[in-house]
Parts: structure tokens; C-alpha cells; sequence
């Protein structure tokens, strides 16, 4: 069972929020920052060197390593995930970033290594229990549920329901109105992801994009302490994933933690708290998205020197030949 | 011959025994493969063992409710041996174990060691275990004609034993049907299209396997007794080809669907005895003898088989737009 006394004091359940616009007025911030505020605070005075300590972790991995033969994937030393933040775990292909989620919520096992999740010691922890306890992830190659419709997807993600013993299926009276309750707060999901227009169909007749979008709602059913999306952005299109990035500002209005990997630097720079660097399985780099994608060691490794220029454009292109 | 005779054959089928007890097993299937996407290539293993359960048990003069629980609880044993080992592997290693499994059920049953007990290859024979059965029934002695059937009340293959096997065919398929539209259901359906992610939503996927593996193996378990009570209890009949006959009624009637099986069973059976007797009535003794015209009607149900597997591959009942989707 999460505990309840430490998180989301605003107190409002995050499908709640709902009804909010996807994208704010002119002018006007969409959402309050107090969660947001506080962790810029608390990480202000946190030094910029990878496995540094944090005030108020939610998350700490200890000399976490995973090989694969001959080759390393993931040798962490120290990691540690700031409670309310959103974390962006950036890296070149192949860095382990996927890999680290994999060890984290149970669906790999580490060669050595210990991680605590709120105080819980995790290692060797099944990934279905690692997902009652709080700690949600998604999958960077999305996992809906085909041959079921979207509203089933969602209800597959209300966390202990009554209606899922074998005998107690049986006899509706006993789950029928939790079941009424899922359904309005998977509605109410899916409205905010845009989804809801297509809730009675297959899950299996959506896009890629659309995918994405319902395994992240999906992944909010069971209303999580810590959420770890698979790159959220990849196959989303331009206009979503501005309503996406308020979705994952919101969730930490809320008391969730975000940890996140991507590709996509812009998204990184605007709503990352904190960004860890990977490469070939070590964390390289941490701290501030400013001065971390200032850092030359991350530019060389993953940014490279032309990160904030459009390489589709001709005249930079000119402009790059000539210096 | 005369044609009512071929209708009244095949048409008997419809309400025989041993189509409710396919209907049964092919039920127990559906929870396997239809609901959650196990490969139980070994339906027959249960209901043989179902069959044992109960028949040893009333030979040896068990109540007939007891008998019922024998055989009920092998099923469960069996589900979880079969289970513990596989069901965190792959879905083929399932597949090949169950296979393997009733092979040795089988092949148990009918060797000499236990000839006390099972009656090796010659088995039980029906006095021995359906005598309890026979005397529960509140029908009168005799025989009774109703529409174009004529059965015994009560011996062998009589209308008490077809009374309580459809019975039970429509109190599993109502149960088939709270457990299909319920989150349980729900979570089976899941665990078939991608266990995985029911895995990161927090839901304990091998315990869910294994409710659904004993389940449907409780189902097959039943059927195994409905199967023997009108004949004797043999091991060989009770083999691999049962196994793909229920196979063939679930995909027939259409998987995951609540009445595929019943019509699936109904369908096939009534089809085999229609095309076996018009060629037994119409083609001539020297051109396809009686032993060749039984392997023939199976080849021609096999083609129709082969035929709606290509043009409605979801089965009669199934869904189409189901199909669409291979992820």
C-alpha cells in the first residue's frame, strides 16, 4: 500500500484535474508551481557532480551493475531521485538507460547492487510488486493491450480491485460501483489525454502516438508516487506534446515524481528539475538542464556541438561550412 | 435407407452426451487459450484424469459427490504441477508440458502396474462406476421417445445422463459468461495480449495463470466424467485426438467467445454423423467399405475445417475486427 501521509497534500486526486484546459490562456500559467518551486529551491543548492546526494530522495540506488557477458550495461554507483521533481535521464543509444528502468521496477535483475524506493529496500522485488508500491513505468516500445478496447486498457490500471478475484468476479454486486468509480476516473483520464473519443475502441486500432498516450494514462490509474516513462515524446506530434509537457507539470502539482528518458533536448531543457547524464552504463553528468547541457563532457558525448540549431536549415547549413 | 433416419442420427448428436462433454472441455479450453492465451495442448489430460478420479473412486464405492471432488481435485493437482514448472516460461514450454503430461496420464493408466486400480489398457467398465449415478435419477425405468429420439431413462446412454450434462453445459457457460464481462476477465484478457505490461500495472500475472490453468483444467475434469459415463473409462480414448477435436470445436465456434464451444461441439458432431451416413446409405459397399467411409468423413470435415479456418478464421461466433489486431 503507498503511503498516503507524505504525498500530494494539495489533496485533489490527479484525475481531477481534468477538466483543465490542455493548454493555458495567454499569458496565464496553467497550473500552480508550489511542488515545482519548492524542488528548484531544495536543488538550487545541490552540487552539479554525477551521484551527488539530494535532500529529499524517493529513490536511491547503490552500486547498481547489470552485465550481459562480456559488456557492462548499467554500473551506477550512487543515484539518488529528488521527491517531487521531474528527472530527465538523458544519454546516447545504448547508454542503459532503459536498461536502469528495467532493474528498477523489478523486470531485470541486476548482477549487483541495492536500491531503497521511499525508504523500501527493492532489489529483487517482483515488478508487480514494485508497481503496487507506487513505482510505475511505462515501455519505450509502447505495450497496449490489442484485442481490448481503450476503456479496458484504462480499467486494467486501477490498482486492487475487488472485481479482479476469481470468485468474487463472480458475483458483480460485490465490484459493480468500484468498477463505476474506475470507469469516471478512466474517462476522465482519457478526456485529458485526448483519448476519450476513442475509448470503445480496440486498443490495437490506435497510432503509435496514441499509444503512447494511453500507456502514460494508463500508467496514472493507480495514481503513482513515482512514474517512469520510456521516452513519452517519441511519435507524438508537435501540438500533443505541448499538452503532454503541461500533463507532466501537472502531475507534480500533484505530489508525483517524474522520472523521465528522452531524446527530445527541448523537452528536457523546459520541464526537467534535474537531468542525469548516461553513458556506456555510468551516470557522467548531473545537475541543473542549464549547466548540464553546457557541461563539454555531455556535449561531446550526446548533445553534440549543433544541439540548438536546425540542421534542416540551408542557411545554417552555409553558415556551418564556412566556420 | 431413408433420409429420417440419417436426420434423426445426426440430429441426435445435437443433445448427445459426449457433444455436451466436448462442449465442457472446449469451455475449459476457452479459459485457457481463449481468455488468457494458454497453450494446453493437453485438454485430454484432465478429463482422462477427471474420468480416473471419479470411476476409481466409485468403484471403490465413494458417494457420488466425493467422486465428483476426486476427480475435481486431481484436476487441481495436476493443473499446479503442470503450472509451478511453466507458466513463468514462454507460452510453448506450457504447450509442450501439457502435451507431454497427458501422454503420461495415458500411458500411466493403461500399463500393468496399476491394473488393480485403472484396469490398464482395458480400463473400467461401466458397471463398476455408474451404477450410483444411474440410481440418482428421479426418472422412471424405461425408455422414452421425445421429438425423433428414442433413449433409455436411465442406463448408459440415456436421457438423465443427457438432462444433467446440458445442465451443467449451461450453469459453465453462465459462469463462462460473469467471469468473460468481469475485471478478473479482464486482467485473463490482458495476461493474453501482452503480459508484461499487466505485469507494470501491479497485478501478479502468475497467480492469474494459474487460477485460469486450474479453472479451465476443472472444467476439463468434468468433462471427463460426462465423457465415460455413457461408454467405459479408457484411456485410449481419451488421447491426443481428443485433444485436437476440443481444439478444433473452440476454433470452430470461435475462441473467447461464450457460446463458440456449445456450437462448435454441436456443429461438429452433428456434421461427422451426417456426412458419415449419407455415405454409408448412398455409396456402394464395394466402392468405400464401412472402416474407409469413418477415416473418409473425417478427411471431408477436415477440408470444411481447412475451408473455414481460411475464409472466417475467427470462428463462427467471433469477431473479425479482433482479428485485425497482431501486436
Amino acid at each position: 500500500m503507498p503511503d498516503t501521509t507524505n504525498i500530494s497534500q494539495p489533496g485533489v486526486p490527479f484525475h481531477d484535474l481534468a477538466k483543465w484546459a490542455t493548454k493555458a490562456p495567454e499569458g496565464e500559467t496553467l497550473i500552480s508551481t508550489a511542488y515545482g518551486d519548492k524542488v528548484t529551491e531544495d536543488l538550487k543548492f545541490v552540487e552539479n557532480k554525477p551521484g551527488v546526494h539530494k535532500p529529499d530522495p524517493i529513490l536511491i540506488a547503490d552500486n547498481v551493475t547489470r552485465r550481459f557477458g562480456g559488456m557492462t550495461a548499467v554500473d551506477v554507483d550512487h543515484f539518488e531521485i529528488e521527491r517531487h521533481g521531474i528527472t530527465a535521464l538523458i544519454g546516447p543509444n545504448g547508454a542503459g538507460k532503459t536498461t536502469f528502468f528495467n532493474l528498477m521496477t523489478g523486470f531485470d535483475t541486476p548482477n549487483t547492487g541495492t536500491w531503497q524506493f521511499d525508504g523500501k529496500d527493492m532489489a529483487h522485488v517482483q515488478p508487480e510488486k514494485v508497481a503496487r508500491m507506487g513505482m510505475v513505468r511505462t515501455f519505450q516500445l509502447t505495450k497496449v493491450m490489442s484485442r481490448l478496447t481503450v476503456l479496458d486498457n484504462m480499467l486494467l490500471g486501477a490498482p486492487v480491485q475487488p472485481g479482479e478475484g476469481m470468485f468474487r468476479a463472480l458475483f458483480p454486486g460485490m465490484w459493480k460501483r468500484q468498477e463505476k468509480e474506475n470507469v469516471e476516473k478512466a474517462e476522465a483520464l482519457l478526456e485529458r489525454f485526448l483519448l476519450i473519443k476513442k475509448k470503445d475502441d480496440y486498443a490495437g486500432a490506435l497510432s503509435g502516438g496514441q499509444r503512447k498516450l494511453l500507456e502514460m494514462a494508463r500508467a496514472l490509474m493507480s495514481d503513482p508516487q513515482l512514474v517512469m516513462l520510456d521516452e513519452p515524446m517519441a511519435g507524438v506530434n508537435p501540438a500533443l506534446k505541448q499538452s503532454l509537457l503541461d500533463h507532466i507539470m501537472a502531475l507534480r502539482e500533484e505530489g508525483t515524481t517524474v522520472l523521465f528518458v528522452e531524446h527530445d533536448i527541448n523537452m528536457v531543457r523546459h520541464i526537467a528539475d534535474w537531468v542525469t547524464v548516461m553513458a556506456e552504463g555510468k551516470i557522467v553528468a548531473e545537475g541543473q538542464p542549464k549547466s548540464v547541457m553546457s557541461d563539454p563532457a555531455v556535449i561531446d558525448a550526446y548533445l553534440g556541438a549543433h544541439a540548438n540549431i536546425d540542421l534542416g536549415d540551408d542557411s545554417v547549413l552555409e553558415d556551418l561550412k564556412e566556420a | 435407407m431413408d433420409i429420417m433416419t440419417i436426420i434423426s442420427n445426426a440430429a441426435g448428436e445435437l443433445i448427445a452426451p459426449t457433444t455436451a462433454a466436448y462442449v465442457l472441455a472446449a469451455i475449459g479450453l476457452n479459459i485457457h487459450f481463449g481468455m488468457t492465451g494458454l497453450m494446453n495442448m493437453g485438454q485430454a489430460g484432465f478429463m482422462l484424469l477427471g474420468a480416473y478420479g471419479f470411476a476409481v473412486t466409485q468403484s471403490m464405492g465413494c458417494n457420488l459427490f466425493a467422486s465428483v471432488c476426486a476427480a475435481l481435485a486431481l484436476a487441481v493437482i495436476y493443473a499446479l504441477l503442470l503450472g509451478i514448472p511453466t507458466l513463468k516460461l514462454g507460452p510453448d514450454y506450457l504447450a509442450m508440458v501439457t502435451l507431454a503430461a497427458a501422454e503420461i496420464i495415458r500411458i500411466i493408466g493403461r500399463s500393468t502396474a496399476m491394473t488393480n486400480l485403472t484396469g490398464g489398457s482395458a480400463g473400467i467398465s461401466p458397471q463398476d462406476f455408474t451404477e450410483k449415478f444411474e440410481a440418482l435419477s428421479p426418472l422412471p425405468d424405461g425408455s422414452t421417445t421425445f421429438l425423433l429420439w428414442t433413449y433409455s431413462n436411465n442406463i448408459a446412454n440415456s436421457w438423465w445422463l443427457r438432462i444433467v450434462a446440458w445442465i451443467l453445459v449451461a450453469i459453465a457457460a453462465f459462469l463462462c459468461w460473469r467471469w468473460f464481462h468481469s475485471p478478473w476477465g479482464r486482467v485473463l484478457k490482458g495476461i493474453r495480449e501482452d503480459e508484461n505490461a499487466i505485469r507494470s500495472l501491479g497485478k501478479p500475472v502468475t497467480k492469474y495463470k494459474m487460477e485460469s490453468l486450474i479453472l479451465g483444467g476443472l472444467f476439463g475434469a468434468l468433462a471427463g466424467i460426462i465423457f465415460v459415463l455413457p461408454r467405459s473409462v479408457q484411456p485410449d480414448s481419451l488421447g491426443r485426438t481428443v485433444t485436437f477435436y476440443v481444439w478444433t470445436i473452440l476454433l470452430l465456434g470461435g475462441a473467447a467467445t461464450i457460446l463458440g464451444p456449445v456450437l462448435g461441439s454441436c456443429v461438429l458432431w452433428v456434421l461427422l454423423t451426417f456426412v458419415k451416413e449419407v455415405m454409408r446409405n448412398t455409396v456402394p459397399e464395394t466402392l468405400i467399405t464401412s472402416n474407409q467411409i469413418e477415416a473418409l468423413g473425417w478427411v471431408i470435415v477436415g477440408v470444411a475445417l481447412m475451408c473455414l479456418v481460411i475464409f472466417r478464421p475467427q470462428g463462427l461466433l467471433g469477431d473479425r475486427k479482433e482479428l485485425a489486431f497482431h501486436a
